[in-house]
């Protein structure tokens, strides 16, 4: 062994090759198969996409570093199935690119925070975490409310995320800045956006502004569809055991 | 610096920063058509391309280099990405500090987008890691590369494009965090076109690698140089899987992973958990494996242990990735192929850090005596104890209780500034006089009082967030008589404060130790040339011939 390597280390190319496949082994059998196992991710007919206001919200998430801070990804704990709600899927960030599972809660996960608050309780929060919860060390986000959402490039991000598998339509994609306003001007007509997003499809001035569709729209809106995509985890929560509690009293 | 270049060499630099500016300008315009943050980024190339392309032309005519150059070896790159090395590495140390206390004291901050937290974490995490350490590495490594061939680097171009352009790199994803433009993707946030000028410079640095490594006159690639290559070649490849993206538009920043959801997971921390290992660990310890014995001057402990540890932490730690998503949505045998080889894995990493300590044997007095050697000994040790508390903490069960917790970030910081930015401090107190030809450090004193600094800084943070972690994790899964939650989320970071504020307390000391590195290293290179050739350095060899 250690004589095989005295004539190994004196060749560059070679070093550099047998560097290159001894490393590369690990990530193909773990990754590879993920993509193609079924059972990897279960199946849901129901899942919704995205809508694009929603997407923007998204994009807003990521752009202020939310991830950094808050979790989206429940575990098989009971104690955070019972803090969170039933503990997180596959299939619920099917069409996430990329996902937000987070690895740090600075503060409490968001997998479920869907509903949880109001749009009010969001926007003020966001405004200023201090207002409403005054132990919080969050930052403050006030520009959120007064910058106006870019929507007129939407379509282009609906197409990328169909090029990498999200099935949107191109019905979506050609009215995704309208789709976007839409959805933050319950006074207008919604009918074309509730029949590509369908019935569920939470259309409201989320920012408590009708004339107006800020930054804060899209992201309390991307908040408040958080852990709706998909009604899986609900109905498997019920059958599937979940790791029982390590008591600490 | 321009005059060690040859005239076709500046001739090929001025070629290469002219289209450079182009490009910038094109992503400017882009940029502008759609109001996109791009349009921001191409001024910056393009400012960045002319600044470079001013000093170059200040020294375009001067004298060619002498002949005689190629009897030497070629420092001149190392020299630059020390100090800028150095330069990265106090402004990411005050932005981390800067968020530590913000953790505490909210409010401590501009009214302004990019002042805030989010924004200004990954500014700390990518200017440590690329600013300070991936320079660090690159310096250090064309000096090691050539010392420990016996040659000279094959041209004069290609150490300064690899340097230069990696700069241009960092400078393009730590402005970007101001402005917003992230994948989040956790160490590998900058967008696709920062990804692609990364692939180019990387392939280039390791070609230099390769071609040196084929001018040797020496029969042997020595065990620094094994991890150096694997530093650069594993790198490559994580960086190219993960990064694969398809862009919104060409005129835009954004883009979408070309995975989502669970495959997406598995392949960020593949490549998180991976960039700890050939970044943060094999570069550095290819560090180790000549600075330290250097510094002894004893040889090192084991062969046969360099020969285990090198390829253990090569196959080994490729696998471990999976154990960051323990008990989420990742299929369980992932998890548990990652548990189990995150556990073996020690049995490499503490081989590799015996071999560095029992080199020692027969140096400890230098070790009492001398800090940059002290540096060195306590990186290794840090190194032992955080690959331990890794694998550890790797385990389920120890991971259901850790994750998601501030025990989390202790680990990494014992690592980082333990282990990562011990042994580079060590390594630069020890190539600095050798570098500038000086006859040693400015002020040892200052060596010392760094030392201390440091040390002291790290302890207090490690321990700040061990006792943050464990009670976070604690308290999140404790239950009443009742049978329901003590605890709600709130009372658990009500809790955190007073770790928060040692934690930033110990990050102050381990800033104000690198600003005394700062001075020291500057003081040293003000001083006049020693006479003699200083001590300690390998001398360029006269007489030997190609072994290949």
């Amino acid at each position: 062994m250690f004589g095989t390597h005295y004539r190994l280390e004196r060749k560059s190319i070679v070093l550099a090759v047998a560097i290159m496949v001894v490393a590369s082994i690990g990530g193909l059998i773990e990754i590879a198969p993920l993509f193609t196992i079924d059972e990897t991710v279960e199946t849901d007919p129901d899942m919704r996409v995205y809508t694009p206001l929603e997407l923007a919200g998204r994009n807003i998430y990521i752009r202020e570093g939310c991830y950094a801070c808050h979790s989206q990804m429940i575990r098989t704990l009971q104690d955070e199935v019972e803090r969170y709600g039933p503990y997180s899927l596959a299939v619920e960030s099917k069409y996430d690119h990329p996902m937000l599972w987070g690895s740090k809660r600075t503060g409490p996960d968001l997998a479920r925070v869907g509903g949880k608050y109001s749009d009010q309780w969001h926007a003020a929060h966001l405004r200023n975490p201090r207002d409403v919860v005054p132990e919080s060390i969050m930052p403050r986000y006030p520009w959120l409310d007064e910058t106006p959402l870019h929507t007129s490039h939407l379509g282009d991000d609906l197409r990328a995320l169909r090029k990498v598998g999200v099935p949107y339509t191109d019905d979506m994609i050609a009215n995704a800045s309208a789709d976007a306003v839409a959805q933050a001007s319950p006074d207008d007509d919604t009918a074309g956006l509730v029949e590509r997003y369908g019935d569920a499809t939470q259309i409201r001035a989320f920012d408590g502004d009708q004339r107006t569709v800020s930054e804060m729209d899209a992201l309390v809106a991307y908040l408040q569809i958080l852990g709706k995509l998909s009604t899986v985890p609900h109905q498997a929560a019920a059958t599937t055991p979940v790791v029982p509690p390590v008591t600490e009293r | 610096m321009v005059s060690g270049l040859t005239g076709s060499e500046r001739q090929w630099g001025m070629a290469v920063l002219v289209i450079l500016a182009f490009i910038g300008l094109a992503m400017a315009a882009a940029g502008a058509s759609r109001a996109d943050p791009l349009q921001a980024h191409g001024f910056i190339v393009l400012l960045f391309s002319l600044g470079v392309l001013g000093v170059l032309l200040r020294g375009f005519y001067a004298p060619e280099p002498p002949e005689t150059r190629l009897e030497s070896y070629y420092d001149d790159p190392s020299k630059a990405g020390i100090v800028v090395a150095m330069v990265w590495a106090v402004f990411a140390m005050f932005v981390g500090d800067w968020v530590a206390w913000l953790l505490a004291f909210p409010d401590l901050t501009f009214d302004a987008a990019w002042s805030s937290f989010g924004r200004l974490r990954p500014v700390h995490t990518t200017g440590i890691i690329f600013g300070f350490g991936g320079n660090a590495l690159i310096a250090t490594s064309f000096h090691v590369m050539q010392r420990t061939s016996r040659a000279r680097m094959p041209d004069q171009f290609s150490p300064w494009f690899v340097l230069i352009g990696y700069n241009l790199f960092c400078i393009l994803a730590v402005t970007g965090y101001f402005m917003g433009i992230t994948q989040s993707k956790e160490y590998a946030e900058p967008e696709w076109y920062a990804d692609i000028w990364l692939v180019i410079v990387w392939v280039t640095y390791l070609l230099l690698y390769l071609r040196t490594l084929a001018r040797r006159k020496e029969p042997h690639i020595y065990v620094a140089n094994w991890y150096y290559l694997a530093f650069i070649i594993v790198v490559a490849i994580l960086h190219i899987v993960n990064n694969l993206a398809v862009p919104a538009s060409f005129a835009g920043v954004k883009s979408y992973s070309l995975f989502s959801g669970v495959q997406d997971a598995m392949t960020q921390w593949w490549y998180g958990h991976n960039a700890v290992a050939f970044f943060l660990t094999a570069g550095f310890l290819g560090m180790l494996y000549y600075y330290l014995p250097k510094r002894a001057e004893r040889p090192i402990y084991s062969y046969r242990m360099s020969i285990i540890g090198f390829w253990g932490i090569t196959f080994f730690y490729m696998w471990a990735g999976s154990h960051h998503l323990h008990y989420t949505a990742l299929p369980q045998w992932v998890q548990t192929l990652g548990m189990t080889f995150s556990v073996m894995l020690l049995v490499p990493s503490w081989i590799a850090a015996a071999n560095a300590l029992l080199t020692l044997n027969g140096a400890w007095h230098k070790v009492r005596d001398d800090a940059t050697l002290r540096f060195m000994m306590m990186a290794a040790v840090f190194y032992g104890l955080s690959t331990f508390e890794g694998s550890f903490m790797a385990i389920r069960s120890v991971n259901a209780l850790s994750h998601y917790t501030d025990w989390t970030i202790g680990h990494v910081h014992a690592g980082a500034m333990g282990w990562v930015a011990l042994i580079t401090f060590g390594s630069i107190y020890a190539v600095v006089p050798w570098l500038w030809k000086r006859e040693r450090m400015y002020s040892p004193a200052l060596v010392e009082v760094h030392f201390w600094l440091a040390l002291a800084g790290t302890l207090i943070y490690v321990f700040a967030m061990w006792n943050s972690g464990i009670i976070q994790g604690l308290m999140w899964r404790t239950y009443n008589d009742s049978g329901t939650l003590t605890y709600s989320f709130l009372d658990s970071m009500v809790a955190m404060h007073p770790y928060y504020v040692a934690r930033a307390i110990g990050g102050l000391l381990f800033l104000i130790g690198a600003v005394v590195g700062c001075y020291n290293i500057w003081m040293t290179i003000r001083r006049p040339e020693h006479t003699s050739a200083p001590s300690g350095d390998a001398p360029f060899p006269s007489t030997l011939q190609p072994a290949e």
